[in-house]
């Protein structure tokens, strides 16, 4: 009886990633103060808090919420970027290629604002399905060529970011590299802000935001609670086992890097579709939101509502390493910190098993001193951690 | 066209010390997508040691501190890889992502803090080399010799024969084939995967400083190294991870990738009406097609990504 409360706390799956999350952050952050402190003791404290405080950086309220609704903008591709990395993974593949969808997404819907002005929602669905194209490349490589999936996805960023730049320089202004603000080019693309904006008093603030997040719980529905999430995942635990069950395998591995991609794809659109940032039209180098994605996806613990939450955290950090003093510091300690993240994030499996065996342990000594006093649990305490569970 | 195989071999050189590094990790079992991070630090190492040493130092002296200042610190970062994927079981690819996220980010930092230490106003995250860079090459006419040629035919050669035709290399090989059966003839497969990553590491940090000294004399670390690992890591599937293979892929995607930097050398070629953007996307999209046609009857170490667990004989 009670060693079955104590299976509950450390045994139960919930508290494992939370707490091996939290566990890489901590460390992340320490290292990173650490690096903070090696480069310019003086600052390293203040240069930390400046990287955890974000937009607490500003002392009239206002200014605050003005600059979450900031961090919330961008949070909305990262977290779409997440959950292309966490589906494909769910399913078996390491969808790396986050980064290269995002970037055909981002053209996509940029050159069907600029070029074509089309509506908002025609933008987006271009995004979305150039984004879902890339990775049905990829997937049918994967399915009937065998290529490894990583390097084909890699070799696609690169193709995607070029072909990109290429296609957006018919749209750039004239003086600069940047591509036309798309809030004077294209008034129609700009997606709608249903009163958002008002109230973060921030006009990018658009139903980007609560876009992503219906996106997260219909993904989290679509793997746990549908026939095809049950299929796509049972071909990434087992293909041969999926494929003797009657699943059609290639035609899942497939559908799978679609969805992943066109998940990408939308994340690039919730952000350019805002006019948030204009696109560089002579970019060299693929843009970190893909790889973030690998991070987020990770950090929540490959949960689609974990995610919602890690994708916040990152896209937090990032944030505040531009408030970083720059005689001191870099911005990319920010960048520093969350691939420390990830890094930290591959041992998860090993905190896990450390948790497990801390929890049998306990359980051990449950039962070697419980016999003696043979005396039952209280009831209440039982309820209590289930309850937890 | 005298510059045209300049770069290709130049940057057939930097492919194919890296495929070799990809090689020796894969042959031991462990899945080295970090290849591309452990360049940026090896070229990091090695670029610093250059800044430091005077500019009329004895070239022999720039050449062998360099060199030992990549591979050393190129081996040190792949330990993190090794640690994390042997001894803790890690997710090969995810932390072989990480690792050349942190690369990049890691070094980025450190030259910008460098920089600004120096000059406080200096917020640039470039190293500069333009002296000690010189002690590398050799002018044969009009044809730049540099001393990572032959370097990089050493490496192709000594591997071969550590692959092949000595003990070590054929317990390598068996550990990435079948760890249970290495491990019950007596072989501590731990071991040989670390020598396998750290193999990996060396090699792939030597081909960070050969590849950030290719025809530039100051990198700007913001950038890594523009997927080069990657494209290594294709050569590596090309040459069906056997080091003779290896190094005519390394041939075949050096020249390419040198078209993208030579290309308006050619009256021909510039007269077409092709965008530069083609020309830099042809590597890419040439490893693409060529893994398409390879893939499919692909000969790679049958244990690789799979940590070795003792209780699973």
């Amino acid at each position: 009886m009670e060693g079955k409360q104590y299976k509950s706390i450390w045994k139960n799956k919930m508290f494992q990633s939370l707490a091996a999350s939290l566990l890489s952050i901590a460390i992340g952050l320490l290292v990173g103060f650490l690096a903070l402190l090696i480069i310019n003791p003086s600052g390293a404290w203040q240069g930390i808090t400046t990287i955890i405080k974000n937009f607490f950086y500003y002392p009239s309220a206002a200014a605050r919420l003005k600059y979450f609704g900031s961090t919330l903008v961008k949070t909305a591709p990262l977290l779409m970027c997440s959950l292309s990395v966490l589906f494909a993974y769910k399913v078996g593949l390491f969808n790396i290629g986050a980064a290269g969808q995002y970037v055909i997404g981002a053209g996509a819907c940029l050159y069907c604002a600029l070029a074509l002005n089309l509506h908002w929602s025609v933008c987006l669905i271009a995004a979305i399905a150039a984004g879902a194209l890339l990775g049905a490349v990829s997937g049918a490589l994967k399915a009937y060529l065998n290529v490894n999936e990583v390097i084909s996805c890699i070799m696609l960023n690169w193709i995607s970011l070029y072909l990109v730049n290429m296609l957006l320089n018919n749209v750039k202004e004239v003086a600069s590299p940047y591509t036309l603000p798309i809030g004077s080019a294209s008034p129609g693309s700009v997606l709608p802000t249903l009163g958002l904006n008002k109230f973060f008093s921030n006009n990018y603030v658009t139903i980007a935001i609560p876009l992503a997040m219906v996106v997260a719980v219909l993904i989290w529905i679509l793997l746990e609670k549908t026939k095809l999430g049950y299929e796509l995942k049972a071909t990434g635990f087992n293909k041969f086992a999926a494929k003797y069950a009657g699943m059609k395998q290639k035609r899942n591995l497939i559908l799978t890097m679609v969805i992943a991609g066109g998940l990408a794809g939308m994340g690039a659109g919730l952000l350019y579709l805002t006019g948030f940032e204009q696109w560089q039209c002579t970019q060299s180098s693929v843009p970190a939101m893909g790889f973030n994605g690998i991070a987020a996806a990770f950090l929540g613990g490959l949960h689609p509502i974990g995610t919602v939450f890690s994708s916040y955290f990152i896209q937090h950090i990032t944030n505040g390493g531009a408030y970083l003093d720059k005689s001191m510091y870099s911005a990319q300690i920010s960048d520093f910190i969350s691939a420390l993240i990830i890094y930290l994030c591959g041992f998860v499996l090993f905190f896990k098993q450390f948790m497990n065996a801390r929890a049998a342990k306990l359980e051990e000594k449950q039962r070697t001193s419980a016999p003696a006093a043979d005396s039952p649990a209280p009831p209440d305490g039982g309820t209590e951690e289930g309850g937890e569970k | 066209m005298l510059l045209l195989i300049q770069y290709t071999l130049m940057f057939a050189c930097v492919l194919v010390l890296v495929a070799l590094g990809g090689c020796f990790s894969e042959h031991s079992g462990v899945i080295n997508i970090g290849l591309e991070g452990i360049m940026v630090m090896g070229a990091l190492g090695g670029a610093l040691m250059m800044r430091s040493l005077p500019g009329d130092a004895p070239a022999l002296a720039i050449i062998l501190l360099t060199i030992l200042a990549a591979v050393v610190v190129g081996a040190a970062y792949s330990l993190l890889l090794a640690v994390a994927a042997i001894h803790f079981k890690a997710d090969q690819t995810l932390v072989g992502t990480a690792l050349n996220l942190l690369g990049t980010a890691a070094a980025t930092v450190i030259v910008k803090a460098l920089n600004s230490s120096v000059d406080s106003s200096n917020v640039s995250s470039t190293v500069q080399y333009i002296e000690q860079k010189k002690a590398f090459l050799l002018n044969i006419g009009s044809f730049e010799f540099c001393w990572f040629m032959p370097l990089a035919v050493a490496a192709l050669v000594c591997s071969y024969i550590v692959l092949y035709k000595t003990r070590f290399g054929l317990r390598l090989m068996a550990c990435g084939e079948h760890p249970q059966a290495a491990d019950s003839v007596g072989i501590s497969v731990y071991k040989m995967r670390y020598a396998g990553v750290l193999i990996s590491g060396v090699l792939g940090g030597l081909g960070g400083i050969v590849y950030i000294t290719t025809g530039v004399s100051e990198w700007k670390f913001e950038y890594g190294v523009a997927g080069f690992g990657f494209l290594a890591l294709a050569v590596m599937i090309f040459g069906q991870w056997r080091p003779t293979r290896i190094a005519l892929a390394a041939l075949l995607f050096g020249l390419f990738r040198a078209l993208s930097n030579v290309y308006t050398g050619f009256d021909l070629l510039r007269g077409l009406p092709i965008p530069s953007a083609v020309y830099n996307m042809l590597p890419y999209i040439v490893s693409l097609v060529v893994l398409a046609f390879t893939s499919g009857k692909s000969r790679a170490p049958k244990a690789e990504g799979v940590p070795y667990d003792k209780g699973l004989r």
